[in-house]
């Protein structure tokens, strides 16, 4: 029966139509009727997440591991000329699909009260963005992948600039400018491809699946390809130097904007390199890795140096993700199992732990209005049970054994060390870094007498608040006792991207 | 003689019509300005189902002044509809303004007329005749409101413009007569077939060129545009940013591929030219602006621009590109000018972008119905925008203008600052004043057209997007076939 549903379809416009609904109610309803459903907005977008939830755990358990390729795939036209509409998933992108959909809910559930206008087009922009995000990861063909991609930018411009802080405007034209940029080079490669696609395969295509397995691009185009890539990409992860507009719009952006950015999007970019980057141009990904390897080692210790000079507690973990994003793509751009693996691993777990702690950052945000570092103090003696919370994501932010960072960490450096010791150092060496700053923000934060007065009547966290930090908790330490939860999902499709890549190596030093 | 009577149906159909309207609004003393102009509006939309309904087959007329094949039909229909939108959404502008005259909707018709004889002409003569047809409509339309300075100053910078850019039509088509010794299509292609491109023909062509890329305000014939954009009454603005930019594009296209279609080495350059300025000049002419028909026009420049890009192909795709991106662009334009025309205080129109700080709140229609155009306007997929660009700029790519699409790529990310500058300004700035509301037919247009631009034709599996292609493929196809 799951066979003939056409479920990844399901999972990826459930949250559209929803939010297609909530807007025709809108604009069919009079005055009271809008107050109500402002009032129930939010719990019919937590209904439909958690379906969506649902339906992606029960996709993940019909998910057939052992199996390398594409599986519930779904086609139909849409365009013609090769441009159809198909959503599939292997073992890379079911797990993110997974992540997307378990995070969501929790955005949702921590927006409701901590969102204080406007709701009714904040749960209408999230389930938007959730549909935009499964949809990156399902689809199977790069317009339809482009499309999600850059629609992103728009509910994401919109939560920023309507819901976020002072300096919203200025975050959003960043964020929004930034990417922009980025992805129109990728079109440009995309539409060049589109048409090589024509030349050698005879017919015009943009299947990945496809392209993936049958297209032979020759070397020189390669690398301006994967650099055309490369420039959507590496501004969407962020590496370094071009991180620059993360800090802002975390900074800007509201609680739940802030989970969904370092958790989701900031693993479009991760997955774009391993979905395409690596099997469509594997010797320009092999020529221009030792690039990747050193931008990755300079964001890891640079961004590492500068959180730690941070006063605002959402910029600290800004830069940090931008530190933990040099981990993945420098993993990625190993080229073996543990390299890739880690990349996949570490990006799943930063999902969580960074996701996590911007929720904590949001619970005193929530009750004291400021981010700032040197305004709090002493917290563990007022809210003990958001201490010991905050104390194990910033543990695990800092990769300590038992939590889920750890494994992603030591995986990739072991797989950086098999290519060269060098650069696994540099990055052994940002991970002291971020102990440094990470328990600078802990102490700071934490520990101590409560010096500002302002603090005396704060309150523990709510139960809403346990619930969510809970889950993250369980997931965070399940992972680091229990990695092969994840790494029996990817190792087949890990496998296959690595053997087709040296294939391709062979064959281009066959030539 | 039947033959030429089916040919040129359409075009009698509105030649005649527009003449007893025009008596029929003479006739009586009383105002009968709204009747004149709902069954011009009737006219326009059966003009543009004209082409499809009567499936007539090709054919020429007048002994080849006028060829209608499936391009000049295609062209047609959009032409039909797009004007008939613009007429029904100045009714409520010229009533509230005290401008409510019969004559606007005779123009409206006359102007049309020019255009269609602009895109089925198979001649110089034809051709300049259209031009003029349409231009001198064009230019009563644009001083309309004649007690005003700005308006009348409009019109009469389009005119003296307008005529300089006639002046170098004219010369040459002089100039392409007297080397090939014909004024037909056909037999000025089969010429420069026998001799080869001779300097005479070349100059003759660029004349031609930059007198019709007045008309399509490309840069750097566009100094005009931002003016009679602003001078213009807005419902008139919203008119010219529509449907002449189609006919004068259709020509031009028209005229590099049937006569000068061999000679692409000669062409290609000077469209390249043109594009890459207009998409510069569209991008960062606009960031500055802060009048919204100013900033429209930059914005028309821009997407001239772009619509050349895949010109500069002359491939079939190529021209099937510039078809769709056009008839998109203008489903566009038409709604962000019923938007426009939406910007009403008690006591006037707006036409500052400030002006609509905070209407997300105030009008939340609108706010939303503009954002959704302005979206579509910077490419953003999946609104309709970003599939004029797909296939404006995929042709290109193929031949091998990779570097041209990747500018006009980079140009659309500066275009972007500007569009959401106003998305900015409705959401995320604060209120001051509200919108008297709009009435229903400005509303229903707008509503028609953010209906075709968020992406509800796209839905896979339909079929509508490849039905949509396929006619405009068969249009491009025509075009080669003559």
């Amino acid at each position: 029966m799951l066979e003939d549903l056409p479920i990844l379809s399901l999972i990826t416009f459930i949250p559209l139509a929803g939010a297609l609904l909530l807007a025709l109610f809108a604009w069919l309803g009079n005055d009271s009727g809008r107050e109500q459903l402002e009032r129930n907005a939010p719990r019919a977008a937590l209904v439909l997440s958690v379906a969506v939830l649902i339906l992606s755990i029960i996709m993940t358990f019909g998910f057939d591991s052992a199996k390398a390729g594409f599986q519930f795939v779904d086609e139909t036209a849409w365009l013609g000329g090769g441009i159809d509409y198909r959503v599939g998933v292997d073992g890379i992108s079911v797990l993110f699909v997974l992540l997307t959909a378990f995070l969501t809910p929790f955005c949702i559930l921590a927006s409701m009260t901590s969102v204080k206008k406007r709701m009714l087009e904040y749960m209408i922009a999230f389930l938007v963005l959730e549909t935009l995000m499964i949809g990156v990861f399902v689809s199977l063909d790069m317009i339809l992948f482009y499309l999600f991609f850059e629609a992103v930018l728009i509910p994401m411009f919109i939560i920023i600039g309507v819901w976020g802080g002072k300096n919203r405007v200025y975050a959003s034209y960043k964020f929004f400018l930034y990417t922009l940029l980025g992805s129109v080079l990728m079109l440009a490669a995309i539409l060049w491809i589109y048409y090589y696609s024509g030349v050698q395969l005879g017919e015009r295509t943009t299947n990945m699946v496809v392209l993936i397995d049958e297209l032979k691009i020759p070397g020189g185009f390669q690398t301006w390809l994967w650099l055309a890539f490369f420039a959507s990409f590496a501004v969407k992860m962020p590496m370094w130097p071009v991180h620059t507009w993360l800090p802002d719009a975390h900074v800007e952006a509201p609680t739940a904007g802030s989970v969904i950015l370092a958790g989701i999007l900031l693993k479009l970019g991760g997955y774009g390199f391993l979905r395409f980057s690596i099997p469509l141009f594997p010797e320009a990904s092999l020529n221009l890795a030792p690039i990747i390897f050193w931008m990755s080692v300079i964001a890891i210790i640079y961004t590492s140096l500068v959180a730690y000079r941070q006063n605002d507690m959402k910029k600290l973990i800004a830069y940090s993700s931008v530190a933990h994003m040099g981990f993945v793509t420098m993993g990625i751009f190993t080229f073996n199992t543990q390299g890739i693996q880690g990349g996949i691993f570490q990006m799943l777990s930063h999902g969580i732990i960074s996701g996590a702690l911007f929720f904590c950052v949001g619970v005193i945000y929530d009750r004291m209005h400021t981010r700032e570092i040197s305004f709090y103090g002493g917290l563990v003696s007022k809210m003990p049970v958001y201490a010991a919370f905050f104390l194990l994501f910033t543990m695990a932010n800092v990769g300590l054994p038992g939590t889920s960072g750890f494994v992603g960490e030591i995986l990739t450096m072991v797989g950086a060390y098999q290519v060269s010791p060098w650069i696994a150092f540099g990055a052994a060496f940002g991970m002291i870094l971020s102990a440094v700053y990470a328990l600078h923000l802990y102490r700071e934060v934490i520990f101590g007498e409560v010096v500002n007065e302002k603090l005396e009547g704060i309150l523990d966290v709510t139960k809403t608040e346990v619930f969510i930090l809970g889950t993250l908790a369980f997931f965070t330490i399940l992972l680091g006792v229990y990695p092969s939860l994840i790494t029996d999902v990817t190792s087949a499709s890990v496998e296959k991207l690595i053997l087709d890549f040296n294939t391709a190596q062979i064959a281009a030093g066959a030539q | 003689m039947f033959q030429t009577v089916s040919t040129i149906l359409p075009e009698l159909f509105l030649a005649v019509s527009a003449s007893l309207l025009l008596g029929f609004g003479l006739s009586k003393t009383s105002d009968r300005s709204t009747v004149v102009r709902n069954i011009a509006a009737g006219i326009l939309i059966v003009f543009g189902l004209m082409g499809y309904v009567l499936d007539r087959p090709a054919g020429t007329s007048f002994s080849g002044l006028l060829y209608n094949n499936d391009f000049s039909d295609f062209l047609k229909t959009i032409i039909g509809f797009a004007a008939a939108a613009a007429l029904l959404l100045s009714k409520n502008f010229f009533q509230k303004e005290n401008l409510e005259r019969y004559e606007f909707s005779v123009l409206t018709l006359y102007a049309v007329l020019g255009m269609s004889i602009m895109v089925s002409s198979n001649n110089l003569l034809s051709m300049y005749v259209g031009i003029e047809m349409q231009s001198l409509s064009l230019y009563i339309m644009a001083a309309f409101n004649r007690d005003s300075l700005r308006s009348s100053e409009a019109g009469l910078k389009y005119f003296v413009l307008g005529a300089l850019s006639s002046g170098l039509l004219l010369y040459g088509a002089s100039l392409v007569y007297g080397f090939t010794g014909s004024i037909d299509f056909e037999t000025i292609r089969a010429s420069i077939a026998l001799t080869g491109p001779t300097t005479g023909v070349i100059a003759g062509m660029v004349f031609l060129l930059c007198g019709l890329a007045f008309k399509i305000s490309a840069a750097p014939f566009h100094m005009w545009t931002p003016d009679v954009y602003e001078g213009s009454p807005t419902p008139v603005t919203g008119f010219f940013a529509a449907a002449p930019k189609l006919a004068a594009m259709a020509i031009i296209t028209r005229l590099l591929i049937v006569p000068f279609g061999d000679i692409m080495g000669q062409w290609q350059q000077v469209i390249v030219v043109l594009a890459i300025m207009s998409m510069v000049v569209g991008a960062f002419g606009a960031i500055m602006q802060t009048n919204i028909k100013r900033l429209m026009a930059y914005s028309s420049i821009a997407n001239m621009g772009y619509a050349l890009v895949p010109l500069a192909a002359g491939t079939i795709a190529g021209v099937q590109g510039m078809l769709v991106f056009m008839a998109i662009y203008i489903i566009t334009v038409i709604g962000v000018f019923a938007c426009i025309l939406q910007m009403r205080l008690r006591n006037g129109m707006v036409e500052k972008v400030s002006d609509l700080s905070g209407i997300s709140k105030s009008n939340p229609g609108m706010a939303l119905a503009l954002t959704m155009l302005m979206v579509s306007l910077i490419g953003i997929p999946p609104w309709l925008g970003f599939f004029g660009k797909l296939y404006a700029f995929t042709p290109a790519v193929e031949a091998g203008l990779l570097w041209l699409v990747v500018i006009a790529l980079v140009a659309s990310v500066v275009s972007a600052f500007y569009y959401l500058r106003i998305i900015k300004t409705m959401w995320f700035d604060e209120p001051n004043r509200e919108f008297v509301r709009a009435p229903r037919q400005t509303r229903v247009i707008a509503i028609i057209s953010v209906l075709l631009v968020i992406p509800v034709l796209i839905i896979p599996g339909t079929g509508i997007a490849e039905a949509a292609l396929g006619l405009a493929e068969n249009a491009a196809q025509a075009l080669f076939a003559q």
